[in-house]
């Protein structure tokens, strides 16, 4: 049996967990300069990336060089996809060739989904459409279960772009499978409809969103977005809706501030936070690397490629 | 300071009315105490002091038509305690500077209290969305781009959406710009007999319809602009039946006037939306009596003489309104007997606080001292040009009407007297 890694709501509770406790294992494993494990020895990673990323293609890339697999990389440009070849048949291609895991990220909802049903590899979804990125759901997890313990029980709030934001899609349903309680907080405009009937709390103020809060995540917001009039100005959103440290005061002692990158910084969150202590952007990329470990160990292993 | 009332109607009562600073501290009959001034009423009536949601006060930029302090002036002298001005100056009120500098220069003048309403869009141009959180934290009361419609639907949803997090209402000058051509009067049988270019009566239905279905989708409120049309009252009043968050006003040129008006060519009636029919102007009464219509606005827009004094195509769109709201309402409401004094209060003082969150529009102990003083039966000519405002501009000049403001009191003192 083939194993892809699509949604967060494919992933039960015990995987998840399984998936946490083994990234404490790679990140130990790197953090003391193990990059150069056999774990994944003879096995081949192909990411297939249609669109621009450095962060998350070079974070799978590492992950699986890291684990002794050969890691290839394709983006779109430079590849056949520029020729008219079809999602399914440049996936089949990569397949053909023995590849053992496919990641791919897509700017349409569901592609992933569907390579998974035409490929024997695993399939990885890097990110597809306003869609799901659960990879970004899982090194979040795994952030906060470090810092905390234990998921069961946080106050997690996603402040931004939730409309348009794949990393909030995954986030809101792994985190309450998990047992946190998640909350959101935007602009009407970047809300998307039916939110309320999701497993999170819609906040009307900041108050709602930063009070009581162990975790503040921001979500990039995309500056076209103001252009197309979702919102007045970057400024007046700052205003309102950025993550500042006097907002940080009403939260939970302790709290952490997250964010998926790249950070806009000064309009989503101030740059004296982004910059401070209790900010975890960088945890969050070496963590990335961890968590990807682990996932690509647990799609490639039982992997019998014929 | 305190001040006493006496001999005032309230509710067909004669009372006295104490005032304590600025909140009325007792109503009553003979009532006693130190008062630095006693003000004999002598049987006028007394009425918590009217609100107008919609006031064009023309500075910064338009001051030789208005100014904050003359149109303050015409405010008091028309029995209002406070106004809500529109965004359409120059430069256009679409940021936070521009309303503290309206509320500063509000507060210098100290006669009305007066609300800066912010633009939806900057520069009125329908296209970027102004900082509405930031301009109502300055004291915006309200968001409207009266006077430019809001052209897309788009803008409109997206307006609606998020204003909704700042509970800010959003006014809609109701106007499909694209039935307009150049139209200056009502489409109709006046405007055919003086051969001017009219303006459906759909121009106006068609934006009412889309901002009531928006606002039902998005489960928000919005507010409709001096509604002029019968069937503008019979769309809000349906979607009012299924529960949707319309408002609306009406201005009393739509109840005092017609396009009969027009046939002399006096720019004075030349006013957007146009002064319509006689059957619009009875479904107008009908909508206001039914409760359909919320509110009286007076849209006083005040324009020079040379802004009139032009062919009717050329002429600025307006009626200078402050003046002449109170006397016009009462005769063709009350004195006509479409509705009770009670029923006029609650358009023109009542309605208009609820809207907006005001405390004030009620005359009750403990309330803000925010009243007018009307004589009911006193019957006079309207004469524009003893108007306090800037803008004479009035095609009701000379009309004979009843009901006069005597006195205004603003939070505990008296800012106008006959």
């Amino acid at each position: 049996m083939k194993r892809d890694f699509l949604t967060m709501a494919d992933a039960s509770r015990e995987q998840i967990n399984e998936l946490l406790v083994r990234a404490d294992f790679m990140k130990k494993s790197i953090l003391d300069g193990k990059k150069d494990m056999d774990l994944l020895k003879g096995k081949n990673v192909i990411t297939l990336f249609y669109e621009n990323s450095t962060r998350t293609r070079c974070s799978f890339e590492s992950a699986a060089k890291y684990l002794g697999a050969s890691a290839l990389g394709i983006t779109t440009s430079g590849s056949s996809v520029k020729k008219g070849e079809s999602l399914i048949d440049t996936a089949v291609t990569l397949d053909k060739m023995m590849a053992d895991a496919i990641i791919i990220r897509h700017s349409v909802a569901g592609a992933p989904a569907i390579i998974a049903k035409h490929v024997k590899a695993g399939v990885i979804n890097a990110g597809d459409g306003m869609h799901a990125h659960p990879t970004q759901a899982l090194l979040d997890m795994y952030t906060m279960r470090e810092k905390f313990g234990e998921l069961k029980g946080l106050e997690v709030a996603i402040i931004g772009d939730v409309k348009h934001s794949r990393v909030a899609q995954s986030n809101i349903v792994g985190l309450s499978k998990m047992g946190a309680k998640v909350k959101v907080f935007a602009p009407n405009t970047l809300m998307p409809k039916g939110i309320e009937n999701q497993p999170c709390k819609v906040c009307k103020n900041a108050k709602e969103a930063f009070e009581g809060s162990d975790v503040i995540m921001g979500l990039r917001i995309q500056l076209e977005r103001q252009q197309k009039g979702l919102f007045p100005s970057v400024e007046e959103y700052n205003r309102f809706y950025g993550v500042s440290a006097e907002r940080l005061k009403m939260c939970n002692k302790g709290v952490i501030v997250m964010h998926p990158g790249p950070a806009n910084r000064g309009i989503e969150i101030d740059c004296d936070v982004l910059d401070s202590q209790v900010c975890y952007k960088d945890e969050q990329v070496t963590n990335g690397v961890a968590t990807r470990m682990a996932l690509l160990e647990w799609v490639c292993a039982d992997q019998k490629r014929k | 300071m305190a001040l006493l009332i006496k001999n005032a109607l309230v509710d067909g009562n004669k009372v006295d009315i104490a005032l304590e600073k600025n909140r009325i501290s007792q109503i009553g009959k003979n009532l006693k105490g130190n008062f630095d001034e006693v003000i004999e009423a002598d049987g006028l009536t007394a009425l918590p002091a009217f609100i107008d949601m919609h006031t064009h006060l023309r500075e910064p930029g338009f001051e030789y038509k208005e100014d904050i302090a003359s149109g303050s002036a015409a405010a008091v002298a028309g029995g209002f305690s406070t106004v809500c001005c529109m965004p359409n100056t120059k430069p256009v009120t679409d940021n936070k500077y521009i309303v503290s500098y309206i509320v500063n220069r509000a507060k210098q003048v100290d006669l009305a209290k007066v609300y800066p309403i912010g633009a939806i869009t900057l520069g009125l141009k329908g296209e970027t969305m102004a900082e509405m959180g930031s301009m109502k934290e300055a004291g915006a009361i309200a968001m409207s781009d009266d006077g430019q419609p809001v052209t897309t639907a788009q803008m409109m949803r997206l307006a609606l959406e998020y204003a909704k997090d700042y509970d800010l209402l959003l006014c809609s000058h109701c106007e499909e710009k694209s039935l307009i051509n150049e139209g200056v009067v009502n489409e109709g049988e006046n405007a055919t007999r003086a051969g001017l270019k009219g303006i459906p009566s759909c121009a106006e239905d068609i934006m009412i319809a889309r901002e009531i279905i928006l606002a039902e989708m998005l489960d928000t409120k919005v507010h409709i602009c001096h509604v002029s049309t019968a069937s503008g009252v019979q769309l809000i009043r349906e979607a009012k039946a299924r529960g949707v968050k319309v408002s609306c006003e009406t201005c009393p040129h739509y109840i005092a006037g017609t396009d009969e008006l027009i046939l002399d060519y006096n720019t004075a009636s030349k006013v957007n939306p146009p002064l319509r029919t006689e059957k619009d102007r009875q479904a107008i009464l009908k909508g206001l009596a039914d409760g359909t219509i919320d509110v009286i606005a007076t849209d006083h827009a005040p324009h020079h003489y040379e802004d009139k004094v032009v062919d009717f195509s050329l002429a600025a769109n307006g009626i200078s309104g402050l003046e002449s709201a109170f006397s016009l309402s009462y005769t063709y409401l009350v004195d006509s007997g479409i509705v009770t004094l009670d029923k006029l209060v609650e358009l023109m003082s009542k309605r208009p606080a609820e809207l907006l969150g005001l405390e004030s529009g009620k005359l009750v102990e403990g309330g803000l001292a925010d009243i007018t003083l009307v004589d009911l039966d006193k019957e006079y000519k309207i004469d524009a040009k003893n108007f306090k405002s800037k803008g004479k501009n009035t095609p009701f000049d000379g009309w004979k009407v009843k009901g006069k403001v005597m006195k205004t009191i603003v939070e505990g003192k008296v800012k106008y007297s006959v």
